[in-house]
This record gives C-alpha cells, sequence and structure tokens, in this order.
C-alpha cells in the first residue's frame, strides 16, 4: 500500500516527511522500507535518518534546496516496493509483575474490574511492535496494548520511576530504561538493561522489531538481573520471515 | 590535568555533539553556543571539536597543573589568572600551578574555557559531551582531575589577531523558520507569535527554555514525532518551549517554529528575564 506524503521543510538542513496521523503497521512498515531506500541512494549530503510512528526527519550536512530534494525524494519512494519483505526480531523479555513491583496493578485491576491474573494474561499475551525508539535513551514505543488494558496516565507524575519498570500510559505500554520522573500506572519491572552506552549499538531492540513480555517469579527475576550485571545473559529472541 | 578547586554554579564538558544515535533515544548534547565553542578553539587552532568547558553563570574555580594555552569566549564573567583579569577571545599562557577564577556575570549566561588540544575527559559514543546515565559525570564537581594535553609544544599563532565579532551575545530578535505545524496555528496567532517580545522564564535549563507569555491555543497534541534543538512547541496550556542541545529526540507538542542555528548562539547566552522576539526567515 502506498501513502498520500507530505513533505515539509524542518530548517535550511532539515526536511521532514509525513504519513497519514495515525499509529499504524503499515505506515511503519512503508517508513522502514522508504528509509531503507533512501539510504541505499547513496547521497553523502543526507546525513541522518530519524523516524517515529508517522514521520521521517532527514538530516543534511549543507543546506538543501527544498524542491529539488522533494523531487529527488519523491522519486526515491516511487520506487519503494511494497512487496520487500522485512524481517525483524522477536524478543522474550521477562517481566517480573509481583506486588513488590506492581505499584499500580491493584489500582488498574479495581477501576478495570479486572482480575490482577487477568491483566498479567492480557499484557504478557500479545506480542509488541516497537514503532520508534525516543523519550529516554532505550525508551521503545509500542504499539499493540490490549484495549482492556489502556488507563490514563497520573495526573500528578511521580517523581522517580524506577529502572526497569513496566508500565501503561494511555493505549501505550512501555518499559523505563533508566530512572526516571514518569506519569504512566507501574505493573513489573523487567531484569532487562534496555540501554548500554558502551554497547555499540547501544540498544538491543530496533525499530519494527517485536517484543513479548514474559511473567517470571522474583527468584526467576534476581538470578536474570545478576546475570545481566555479569554480561552473561542472552535474551531469548527469534527471527521473525515476513 | 585541571584540577577544580570548586566548581561554580553548574559546567560540563562538551564537544559539538554526540551524532548518529538520535535513532535510540540519546539526544545530541554539545555547547550551547557553538559560536564561542568555536571562536575559543579556533583561536587556539584546536579541531571544532575539541572538548571545553561549558561555565554557566558562576564559574568556577580551576587550579592548572600543567603548562598550557587557553582562551575564553562567550559571556563576560571577569575572568582572572592569580586574581589578575583576563579577557575574552584572547590566547593566555598558564604555568603550572596558576589559578583560573571568576568573578560577576557581565553579559551572556555561558562562558567557555578551551585549552590547547581540548580537554581529554571520557569519550562515550563518539563524544567527550557530559550527559547523565550516558557518561559517568553530569557536570564537574570539586575535587575532580580534567584531563587535558601537557604541551606548548607545537602551538603556531596563526589566529591570534583574528578579529571577533561578539554581538551576537546581546542579540534580541532570533531568526526562525516555520515548523511543521506552524500552518495549523489561528492567522492572529501566527502574528502574535512573529510580532510579541516574550521573555525567559526561571525554567531554562540545557535541555529547554520556557517562555512566560501565554498564547490562547487552539492547537491538539500531535502523534509523537521527531524534534530537534531550537524547536520551539506549543503546550496545551499555550507556553511556548525552546528545545535546547539536552532535548528528548522525540516529543508530542506541536513544532511552531525552529530557530536557526545562529539564533540557538544567541539564545544559550540568555537569562532568565531577558525579552526576545522571533523574526521569520
Amino acid at each position: 500500500m502506498k501513502f498520500q506524503l507530505e513533505y515539509k521543510s524542518y530548517h535550511d538542513r532539515a526536511i521532514i516527511v509525513e504519513w497519514p496521523s495515525k499509529i499504524d503497521k503499515y505506515i511503519l512498515r512503508d517508513i522502514i522500507l522508504f528509509k531503507a531506500k533512501i539510504i541505499s541512494d547513496n547521497d553523502s549530503n543526507r546525513q541522518e535518518l530519524r523516524s517515529a510512528y508517522n514521520s521521517l526527519l532527514i538530516i543534511y550536512k549543507e543546506s538543501v534546496h527544498f524542491k529539488a530534494e522533494k523531487e529527488a525524494l519523491i522519486a526515491i519512494y516511487s520506487r519503494v516496493s511494497t512487496e520487500t519483505s522485512l524481517n525483524s526480531r522477536l524478543w522474550k523479555i521477562p517481566v517480573c509483575y509481583e506486588e513488590h513491583f506492581a505499584l499500580d496493578l491493584q489500582y488498574i485491576s479495581n477501576a478495570k474490574e479486572l482480575s490482577i491474573e487477568a491483566i498479567i494474561k492480557k499484557h504478557s499475551e500479545v506480542v509488541y511492535t516497537v514503532y520508534f525508539i525516543g523519550f529516554l535513551p532505550g525508551f521503545l514505543y509500542l504499539g499493540g496494548l490490549d484495549e482492556d488494558l489502556e488507563i490514563p496516565r497520573k495526573s500528578t507524575p511521580r517523581l522517580k520511576i524506577e529502572k526497569g519498570a513496566v508500565a501503561i500510559g494511555g493505549n501505550q505500554t512501555g518499559v523505563y530504561p533508566i530512572e526516571s520522573p514518569g506519569g504512566w500506572n507501574v505493573i513489573g519491572n523487567s531484569p532487562i538493561q534496555f540501554f548500554n552506552a558502551k554497547n555499540n549499538p547501544p540498544c538491543f531492540a530496533k525499530t519494527g522489531d517485536q517484543i513479548q513480555f514474559v511473567p517470571v517469579k522474583v527468584n526467576t527475576y534476581n538470578k536474570i538481573k545478576s546475570q545481566v550485571e555479569n554480561n552473561t545473559y542472552i535474551i531469548e529472541s527469534e527471527m521473525i520471515y515476513d | 590535568m585541571i584540577k577544580v578547586l570548586q566548581s561554580g554554579f553548574y559546567s560540563t564538558i562538551q564537544d559539538i555533539g554526540r551524532f548518529g544515535y538520535q535513532d535510540y533515544g540519546v539526544p545530541y548534547s554539545g555547547v550551547m553556543d557553538k559560536q564561542a565553542a568555536t571562536i575559543a578553539n579556533t583561536l587556539l587552532g584546536n579541531h571544532e571539536n575539541n572538548a571545553v568547558l561549558e561555565i554557566t553563570m558562576t564559574g568556577p574555580k580551576l587550579k592548572f597543573e600543567c603548562d598550557t594555552l587557553i582562551c575564553l569566549s562567550g559571556a563576560s564573567m571577569n575572568p582572572q589568572i592569580n586574581k589578575n583579569y583576563i579577557p575574552n577571545n584572547k590566547i593566555f599562557n598558564v604555568k603550572k600551578d596558576d589559578v583560573l577564577s571568576f568573578g560577576k556575570l557581565d553579559s551572556g549566561f555561558r562562558c567557555y574555557l578551551a585549552v590547547l588540544g581540548g580537554f581529554n575527559v571520557e569519550m562515550v559514543m563518539n563524544s567527550r559531551s557530559m550527559y547523565q546515565n550516558i557518561t559517568q559525570q553530569s557536570s564537574i564537581k570539586k575535587g575532580d582531575q580534567l584531563a587535558i594535553k601537557n604541551s606548548t609544544f607545537n602551538y603556531k599563532m596563526h589566529h591570534s589577531n583574528l578579529r571577533v565579532n561578539t554581538s551576537y551575545i546581546d542579540n534580541l530578535t532570533l531568526e526562525v523558520y516555520r515548523g511543521p505545524e506552524f500552518k495549523y496555528l489561528s492567522v492572529s496567532n501566527q502574528k502574535k507569535i512573529l510580532s510579541s517580545r516574550f521573555t525567559i522564564s526561571k525554567y531554562n535549563n540545557r535541555m529547554a527554555y520556557q517562555l512566560e507569555e501565554v498564547l490562547a491555543n487552539n492547537l491538539d497534541s500531535i502523534i509523537t514525532a521527531p524534534v530537534l534543538p531550537g524547536t520551539i512547541q506549543l503546550t496545551p496550556s499555550g507556553k511556548l518551549i525552546i528545545l535546547m542541545k539536552d532535548c528528548q529526540t522525540t516529543g508530542g507538542y506541536p513544532r511552531v517554529l525552529q530557530l536557526s542555528e545562529s539564533a540557538i548562539h544567541s539564545l544559550a547566552q540568555k537569562i532568565t528575564g531577558d525579552k526576545l522576539q522571533f523574526k521569520c526567515l
């Protein structure tokens, strides 16, 4: 499927390309394919490509002539084949949903009239898609949360949410990669490191990958956490062929 | 080495930034006023990307543990070597045991200290710019030993007579481009934003500058999208937030304007209560 794209000048060295304003797997796929085509076009003035839900930002070394570059990008987009297969990786992320970590699980259970077991099941059964990484280093924007678990952000954000906290905010869920203030409802904690400045790349997951949460007991959580600290833990993952 | 005797208000080591990691959510960081840092580095014959000390509002007290050459640029903070005043934008030969200190802030907000060969602190993801959770240290502290090169040997005075224009520091008019969501503003807000005088609020730091004045806002939030240093966001409550070098990589507020690169340099020298206005390029 091809989309009606909008090209806008962002500043003299940046252009933003916009897809329809919604969160959609086909848009994500189209962005990934377009991005790959732009990279393979090999224009050395195109320095950096960054994407989010429905936009692709292109940053240039030297200032660009907007109209000419827009035409060049349109020509590249016309060569994107929607038939291209796009493989990704599914990552199995252990999460401990036990009371000690699940600060807001009881609150969600009451508000949604769902048992805690049902919430954990709904949260860990789904396969989530990584749309992009933003907000904090290593914070994955995930799509696919079960509608039954949607719950508004807290009206007053917590000043400190722990590293590894698994949380729900509106129709999104995610893991805090580092300690941070935040307004999402915390339902568990993952021992996995989502960002490591010493690794290249610093994140194991990338845009287009998939994530599944696997409930673990606190003793397993502790065991994995010490393996992660010793750099001996390997995250379970598998290739997903398109 | 340079020993930190007193840390001052807030000083960090910065180069021009950490590029190529924004798709992992890593901010660019880097010097807020690149013009000042470049002047100081250039006068010394350094590379533009050599790391400098970015000094905010109140300067530190530093003791040199080797001979070197230094240059200061940006804000005027009455710098002194062993209590003798030295000017900005001039090379100064310091000796082992010399002490650099600062006085009252006279103009601007951020002063840059460049040393010959640059500060040689930890490099993380191709940059020495300090940032919490990326580098081990997020600002300099009393007692720190900052690594520098110990040599004045290769220095040639190529640029020592460079004429330096510092008028941008007091510039009140910031050049902007229309941002991706500018066209969705009401016509009256479009006019207002490009003709009003705004005031810098006390909420200003390396991440963002918030402005005091409120616009009657009719714009909804957007689906989370990329943002850049210099992007001006309009919040649902009508406040304008100008993102700076340590900003997040993505945001959900409408991006109404974008500062030019030189406007970012000027803004980096602004302090709480300063006035400014925008001029469309």
